[in-house]
């Protein structure tokens, strides 16, 4: 609480000065996301590159003073419910967001939309909350689950990939991402292979790939997973002759740098990439590694672009969230630019954005993504066709 | 479905087991003598394999880590147990669950204050990062051969500690009568400490071997302490030889069930229900393997020396 | 009047009035986070029905919480769709009614806890802690990959239970429903630990071979105790799903075991009223420690192990003072 103090000071004494006479009130603004336990490196991208773009509005988005409460949800279903029913019953947060995790998502975004209050997603993007339960409070300024997978599938048949072995963990999330890449791969699926969740060791996995001798692999293992199965990969001296294909996911920057040299030569999809060139981008990266002394990874650049995105919303109406309809066509407008270049929401207020393809190269003593292409112009998810909206 | 590819998975099973194995019989030790559930025991794997890769990346030299990380989970160990664990060993295995407990939390916790959020990052030494065919057609990572090696040098060590040397005859003695030993004049308090503190190099070790194959971070302690659990439970408790049995099975079985459960349950399922099926089966197939040996024998397949 | 006496008088007194008091302070939202606590305090009770009175040391009795939940979780998705449960012959439907949907989530746990406990009771001491441990980690893993139920992203359940004329969404009416499954259950499980039956549990914890001597099949005894244990972690987990209105594996994951079992330490275990203090404690120290720091486990652990080391009968023994185990 004393982060949401400090903030709320600063923001009162900035907001007297200039604050839109129809908005008295500070904006409140709720963040759930995962700081402890596995996968808090996630939450921390997110929370750091939403507070960068609060500190350099001078903590007012849309000129109005801005309220940010932070709360560790230490990726429990549970903890992030109680958390949002505390956020809109007892602090009345205009606007929740930050949660990391679909299954997470699953549970608190509908009791935030039902609530009446905005939920802004900086990551998870379950198909679900993409078509049959979207919602017209429900904005993601990431992505949809399936985007980057798709976005491998059709890079995989450009670059002439005949037969691919697929991999991922066997739950929802895994068999998502292994039907979104066959969407748009049409070559042979030379194996499909689903792995226990958490899983660290790879050995038999890769053995059976080897005996079944395919062009490519690609697969999606999200955080230490995916640093055990790339390791040991590179180990079984495999790369050379059968190159790895994945969603941003499991070559994010702090991945790469956990990963080392065992990722060089692997190629990833994502929508962004520090190296991005446009002037927004380069302010952006150059800001946040002054800040926090790393580079941005892509949780951090939806983190900001979702501080961004509620700037631009809040500036239109004056401050004045409290007219929801307002508010939402202002949202819906995304009129922010965004640090991955173009922007905007499709019908069911999911991003419609390039996908790119990044190669890990070799930089100094570590390694980093190197933009090599662009997949997707403007590209849609699957599910906008069954959001009623 | 070939010969080559069995004798791979083979290999891939025996490296899986040995690695159980030293996380295995540090614990089954502490368990057998001091009758104490150290659920901390992953958090020095963690404090192991974190102090390796630090130490790694600061002298250059993988050698240097992995004794610094040994040294150092040994020397945690060792003040864990002088500081508070001792206190527990009198008490209830309800008790000790909680404090330690209590322990993996702080461990945890510190790790992340101390190293931050991101996995860390730490590679094999360039002669053991290539591959080496040991049957034609089948290269395989040396790495994964250096750890077999390391796995089998300390089951011998261990049973050469154990059958042939006073300390050996102290820790056998210990898990059959503590009074008797303390009785006979040895200072069982300081005996219980180097026990402890070996369980813990063991730990350390494994932590230190597991870093260039796997993610060193935050909750990798508690992942292997349950398979580790399941090893010395399937191998009866105390017993060094059972803690290996225990873990070349559970290697074994977890092994071939990734390997193979699929392609068995395409005997019987269409293709996609089988994949998912097959996933499922072999992600409990080493549970089911414990309830099974339990349910034949309630004690485990091998007593401990004192029983 | 007794000290212990006057600790329940007072326990009671404040769980009765908590809503009200929760108003007075002008913080209503208490009374959301009380019903969590009640519920787990269900759980943890249940927990130490066999743990501190039987010696049974289960170290997956978020299973049967799991399962509690994910009976209601399934029924009320189906109702939702309106549509047949797939999974059983005939064309049974789903349906939202509590007084169906608790009874069934009850009766399924205990299903569960015979199969799980008839197997696991073969087995003593650390042994029994592990094959328990192993059953729950078996449906943990079956959940996950169970897609027609949402595997590891879980259920969200889009109407919580109707129970008559009352209306589970408004927090007083939900936080009265489970504490009456709760003063339920702990007089129901203390008539079982003061009776012959209860007697013979207790017997088995001191000495076993010589209740069996005694012409006791303490076997049948353990079972059925571990049953009614499963029962009332099946309640507290058809409570929980209407609370979070969620349903997961998460809720069986061996971390979810683990922590009723340190409610149960740290609230006394053998004492059934400690457990409630218990859940009390850790529920309330996660929730105010997470508004101080991120770190905030850095706190939690050496709190529990500072518990084990010097206050070794957990805070009811130490709130009623010099007296022994509960009569």
């Amino acid at each position: 609480m004393k982060r949401f103090g400090v903030l709320a000071a600063a923001a009162v004494i900035g907001g007297m000065a200039c604050a839109p006479a129809m908005a008295a009130d500070a904006v409140k603004i709720g963040m759930i996301t995962t700081l402890s336990g596995g996968g808090a490196s996630l939450g921390i991208d997110i929370r750091d590159g939403f507070e960068l773009a609060l500190k350099q509005k001078g903590g007012k988005l849309g000129g109005v003073a801005t309220e940010l409460q932070v709360v560790d949800d230490a990726r429990k279903v549970e903890n992030a419910k109680q958390i949002a029913t505390r956020m809109i019953k007892r602090d009345d947060v205009d606007v929740v967001t930050g949660i990391v995790w679909s299954n997470l998502a699953m549970a608190v975004v509908p009791s935030v939309t039902r609530a009446g209050k905005f939920y802004i997603s900086p990551n998870a993007g379950p198909s679900a909350l993409a078509g049959k339960n979207c919602d017209a409070n429900y904005f993601n300024v990431a992505w949809q689950n399936d985007n980057l997978h798709e976005g491998m599938g059709q890079y995989v048949t450009d670059q002439g990939f005949k037969s691919v072995y697929l991999m991922a963990p066997n739950y929802p999330a895994g068999k998502d991402a292994l039907a979104g890449f066959k969407r748009f791969y049409k070559g042979k699926v030379a194996g499909e292979v689903y792995t226990k969740l958490g899983q660290v060791d790879y050995a038999a996995e890769i053995a059976n790939l080897r005996a079944a001798s395919p062009d490519a692999v690609f697969f999606f293992l999200p955080g230490g997973m995916g640093i055990n199965f790339v390791k040991q990969y590179a180990q079984s001296g495999l790369t050379k002759d059968v190159p790895l294909f994945g969603p941003a996911f499991s070559f994010d920057e702090g991945i790469l740098k956990a990963v080392g040299d065992s990722a060089i030569g692997t190629f990833n999809t994502s929508q962004y990439s520090h190296d991005l060139d446009n002037a927004e981008n380069k302010a952006f990266v150059k800001a946040f590694m002054d800040a926090y002394g790393r580079k941005p990874s892509l949780y951090a650049s939806q983190g900001y672009d979702a501080a961004l995105l509620l700037d631009s919303a809040i500036a239109k109406v004056g401050g004045n969230v409290g007219d929801a309809d307002a508010f939402r066509a202002a949202l819906k407008a995304a009129d922010f630019k965004s640090v991955r270049g173009a922007f905007k929401f499709g019908s069911n207020h999911h991003p419609i954005q390039d996908i790119y393809v990044r190669k890990v190269v070799k930089e100094g003593d570590g390694v980093t993504n190197q933009l090599v292409g662009k997949v997707f112009t403007a590209h849609a998810d699957a599910y906008a066709k069954e959001c009623k909206m | 479905m070939t010969s080559a590819l069995i004798f791979e998975q083979t290999l891939n099973g025996l490296q899986h087991g040995l690695m159980l194995f030293l996380m295995a019989a540090g614990l089954t030790l502490i368990f057998g003598i001091m009758n104490m559930i150290n659920l901390a025991h992953g958090s020095l794997y963690m404090a192991g394999a974190y102090v390796t890769a630090t130490a790694a990346a600061a002298s250059g030299s993988f050698a240097i880590g992995v004794v610094t990380g040994m040294v150092a989970a040994g020397i945690t160990g060792a003040a864990l147990e002088w500081l508070a664990l001792r206190k527990l060993y009198a008490r209830d295995h309800l008790d000790q669950v909680l404090a330690t407990f209590g322990v993996i939390l702080t461990f945890n916790e510190l790790t992340k204050i101390i190293w931050g959020a991101q996995a860390l990052f730490m590679s094999a030494p360039d002669w053991l990062s290539g591959t080496v065919e040991i049957i034609p057609g089948v290269p395989y990572p040396a790495y994964r051969l250096f750890i077999i090696g390391v796995g089998l040098g300390v089951a011998v060590l261990l049973r050469h500690l154990i059958v042939k040397t006073r300390l050996g005859m102290l820790i056998r003695a210990g898990a059959t009568n503590r009074e008797m030993v303390g009785a006979l004049g040895v200072d069982i308090d300081r005996l219980y400490t180097v026990v402890f503190g070996i369980g813990a190099m063991l730990a350390g070790l494994a932590g230190a071997m597991a870093g260039p194959v796997l993610a060193i971070e935050v909750g990798m302690g508690e992942r292997i302490l349950i398979l580790t659990f399941v090893v010395i439970i399937i191998g009866g408790i105390g017993s060094v030889r059972g803690a290996l049995v225990g873990a070349l099975l559970v290697g074994m079985v977890d092994t071939f069930g990734r390997a193979f459960m699929p392609l068995i349950m395409r005997a019987f399922l269409e293709p996609a229900a089988a994949d998912s099926v097959g996933a499922s089966v072999s992600s409990v197939s080493i549970y089911i393997l414990m309830a099974i040996v339990l349910i034949v024998r309630p004690r485990g397949l091998f007593q401990a020396y004192g029983n | 009047m007794s000290r212990r006496t006057l600790v329940h008088l007072i326990g009671l007194a404040v769980l009765l009035c908590l809503p009200v008091l929760a108003d007075l302070s002008g913080e209503p939202f208490l009374v959301n986070v009380s019903s969590r606590v009640l519920i787990y305090a269900l759980a943890a009770v249940s927990l130490d029905l066999i743990l501190g009175y039987g010696a049974m040391v289960s170290f997956g009795h978020g299973a049967f919480f799991g399962i509690g939940a994910y009976v209601v979780g399934i029924l009320t998705h189906h109702a939702f769709n309106a549509e047949d449960i797939p999974f059983l012959p005939g064309d049974w439907v789903g349906t939202t009614m509590a007084l169906v949907q608790w009874p069934l989530a009850i009766i399924v746990s205990g299903v569960f806890a015979l199969v799980i406990g008839a197997l696991s009771l073969r087995t003593r001491g650390v042994y029994f802690i592990m094959i328990t441990l192993a059953f729950a980690q078996m449906l943990y893993y079956f959940m996950i990959s169970l897609p027609n139920y949402g595997g590891e992203d879980g259920l969200n359940l889009w109407e919580r239970s109707t129970l008559g004329p009352l209306d589970l969404y408004d927090e007083w009416t939900f936080y009265y429903v489970c504490l009456i499954a709760l003063l339920g259950f702990l007089f129901l499980t203390r008539r079982i630990v003061t009776s012959r039956f209860g007697m013979v549990i207790r017997g088995c914890q001191q000495n076993e071979t010589r209740m069996r001597a005694l012409g006791f099949p303490t076997y049948r005894y353990k079972l059925t105790a571990f049953v009614i244990a499963g029962m009332g972690a099946g309640l507290a987990g058809a409570l929980a799903a209407n609370h979070t209105e969620f349903v997961g594996p998460g809720l069986m994951h061996w971390t979810r075991s683990g922590e009723i079992m340190v409610m149960v330490i740290l609230g006394g275990m053998g004492t059934l009223f400690g457990p409630v203090l218990g859940a009390a404690t850790l529920l309330v120290m996660e929730e105010v420690l997470i508004h101080y720091t991120e770190h905030w486990m850095v706190i939690l652990g050496p709190f529990l192990l500072f518990v084990v080391l010097f206050a070794r009968r957990g805070i009811y023994g130490w709130l009623v003072g010099g007296e022994k185990h509960d009569d």
